[in-house]
């Protein structure tokens, strides 16, 4: 798989904020068309290592290559889902509204009424919207408002959003947070079909690998000012998890043979608190 | 002329098309007719962006404050009409600086300042009414709106705040949508998301201070509301939902009106009980059809 070539690689990468280094020293290598999650412990900076990527945050070392140009400068390339929270119930917006937002909801002016069926363009974009919710597994609850739906099912019309243009690399941060386990193991599932089937690079963010685990072919675990990255079982292991967590984990090899990480730190409820700067029980990643 | 007037003194009668020559016989009802169809639609407009950002304190707000400014233009005898754009434009700007991210935090903050900037202004109009003194009657139009002696200016005044609003909103109507119902991917995706919000409220302060002229300030919300609310309870189609507001609004406002001409009651109690009812029949409406669905859902799964 290395030979299709590199989607994003981080070489000797170091990041600083305020003075203070949030990790540095990070080398890491993703081949096109592979699914990598970024775990670790809340804080440590993994959102920010997504940032990266997206050249929304700078480097003070090294550097970051995406798609083959410096970070930044891909941006239509990059399908990506912010960490966040859910729609309000009372929002009488239609999740194909939400989707097709993904798709030109930055461009200037406003949608001409009857568009779809006099433009052959805002045909081909409609029908597009439709093609992605299709592929997400979406179409029997598209059409009802985002904010009476399942938070799974809004996961997924939000996927379908950042997979709109046809992105080589979907860059998803905490898409499973929040969500109850089958929706989990389901949004799980679905990343990894997209990725296979799409053959889109997924780069996402994690705080808990158990759901993802059976997926992923490459991890990358940000502790301590700095990342390990390798194959699963190359990196998830006992002794390597309990020197990245400074506390004991164990790695367990079920009878089927899947791995299951038990001991990692609970993340706290209000995990978003922690990335906002701005502390309080409602504040949002932004 | 004195006979065709005195022959077209206000009365209804079951000839629709002789009442509506009737209304259209004076100048000062046409007047009427002209700024209130200019002012549905812009209310209409901005309105329903108001609604779906959940912004209707900061609208009712600027409303409020539109109240001072008009009496404070009148007390220092300039035009009411430069008054209520000047003071509801200079609120929005106001409300707009308060340091706000896009976090629920940061609204519960703002709704703090625009309740602050609500009271005060209240209280200063208040005091310009008193300084002015026995200008009772003129306070009840502030409040509760007039149509009576809207002037040919003054439309033309309504009609180019109202084209520029509009013309602005016509530029960011999309980008503002991303922004309101998603702000982080908007965002994410270089959209401008703090200063469409910006725009958004100066437009909206324009709105409410149009809005103020015919129905008063504290009926603002007949038009600023209730068509997008009502509209918004009927369907979920941005687009039609939006057409249809403004439908709602010209209508409430030709109706209020008429019916006011015809009696001897504020058009801000017709406008907005027309709006009123409306929006409780659509309301009513929905939870019925939602009934018969779930009964037609029980019966087919029986």
């Amino acid at each position: 798989m290395r030979t299709v070539g590199t989607a994003v690689r981080f070489d000797h990468a170091a990041v600083q904020i305020g003075g203070r280094t949030i990790w540095s020293e990070v080398n890491l290598e993703v081949a096109q068309g592979e699914f990598l999650a970024v775990l670790g412990p809340n804080g440590v900076g993994k959102s920010t290592l997504v940032k990266t990527v997206l050249g929304l945050v700078g480097l003070s070392a090294g550097s970051v290559t995406v798609l083959g140009q410096p970070a930044g400068q891909s941006g239509k390339q990059i399908g990506y889902l912010p960490q966040r929270r859910s729609f309000d119930a009372s929002l009488r917006v239609r999740g194909v509204d939400i989707v097709g937002l993904g798709s030109d909801g930055e461009r200037w002016g406003v949608p001409v009424p009857f568009g779809t069926t006099f433009l052959p363009s805002r045909r081909a974009a409609a029908q597009r919207v439709r093609e992605v919710i299709e592929l997400v597994g979406a179409t029997a609850f598209a059409d009802r408002p985002i904010g009476q739906i399942s938070g799974g099912e809004q996961q997924r019309l939000l996927i379908a959003q950042a997979l709109v243009k046809g992105p080589r690399l979907l860059v998803l941060d905490e898409p499973l947070d929040s969500l109850d386990l089958p929706s989990q193991a389901s949004v799980a599932a679905l990343i990894s079909r997209i990725c296979r089937e799409q053959q889109v690079t997924v780069m996402l963010v994690a705080h808990d690998v158990n759901p993802i685990l059976p997926y992923l072919d490459r991890v990358a675990y940000v502790a301590r000012g700095g990342a390990v990255c390798g194959t699963p079982d190359e990196v998830i292991r006992s002794e390597i998890l309990t020197e990245l967590y400074r506390t004991p984990v164990e790695v367990l090899k079920a009878s089927d043979g899947r791995l299951v990480v038990v001991g990692e730190p609970e993340a706290p409820a209000r995990h978003t608190d922690r990335h906002s700067g701005t502390p309080g029980p409602t504040a949002q990643p932004w | 002329m004195v006979t065709e007037l005195t022959a077209a003194q206000p009365g209804l009668s079951w000839n629709l098309v002789e009442d509506v020559r009737q209304l259209l016989l004076y100048p000062f009802m046409v007047n009427a007719l002209r700024a209130g169809t200019i002012v549905a639609v812009v209310a209409g407009a901005l309105g329903w962006y108001m609604v779906l950002r959940r912004q209707a304190f900061a609208g009712h707000t600027l409303a409020i404050v539109s109240f001072p400014g008009a009496a404070a233009a009148i007390l220092i005898g300039i035009s009411a009409t430069a008054g209520y754009f000047i003071a509801a434009i200079a609120a929005a700007i106001v409300i707009a600086a308060v340091p706000r991210s896009l976090g629920g935090r940061a609204r519960s903050s703002e709704s703090a300042v625009i309740g602050t900037v609500q009271a005060f202004a209240l209280a200063c109009g208040a005091l310009f009414v008193s300084l002015y003194g026995g200008f009772l009657n003129g306070l009840t139009d502030l409040l509760f709106g007039s149509f009576l002696g809207i002037s040919s200016s003054q439309v033309l005044t309504l009609l180019i705040v109202a084209a520029l609003a509009l013309a602005v909103l016509a530029v960011i109507g999309r980008p503002l949508f991303f922004a309101t119902v998603d702000p982080d991917v908007a965002a994410a995706r270089g959209v401008p998301v703090r200063l469409l919000g910006t725009i958004f409220l100066i437009l909206l302060g324009c709105a409410a201070a149009e809005v103020s002229q015919i129905t008063g300030a504290l009926l603002v919300f007949a038009l600023l509301v209730m068509p997008a609310a009502t509209a918004q309870q009927l369907t979920t189609r941005p687009l039609v939902s939006f057409a249809l507001t403004i439908a709602l609004g010209l209508a409430i406002v030709w109706l209020g009106l008429a019916v006011a001409y015809f009696s001897v009651y504020p058009v801000g109690f017709y406008i907005t009980t027309f709006g009123f009812g409306g929006f409780v029949l659509a309301a009513a409406g929905r939870s019925a059809a939602g009934r018969v669905r779930a009964l037609v859902a029980s019966q087919g799964l029986a």
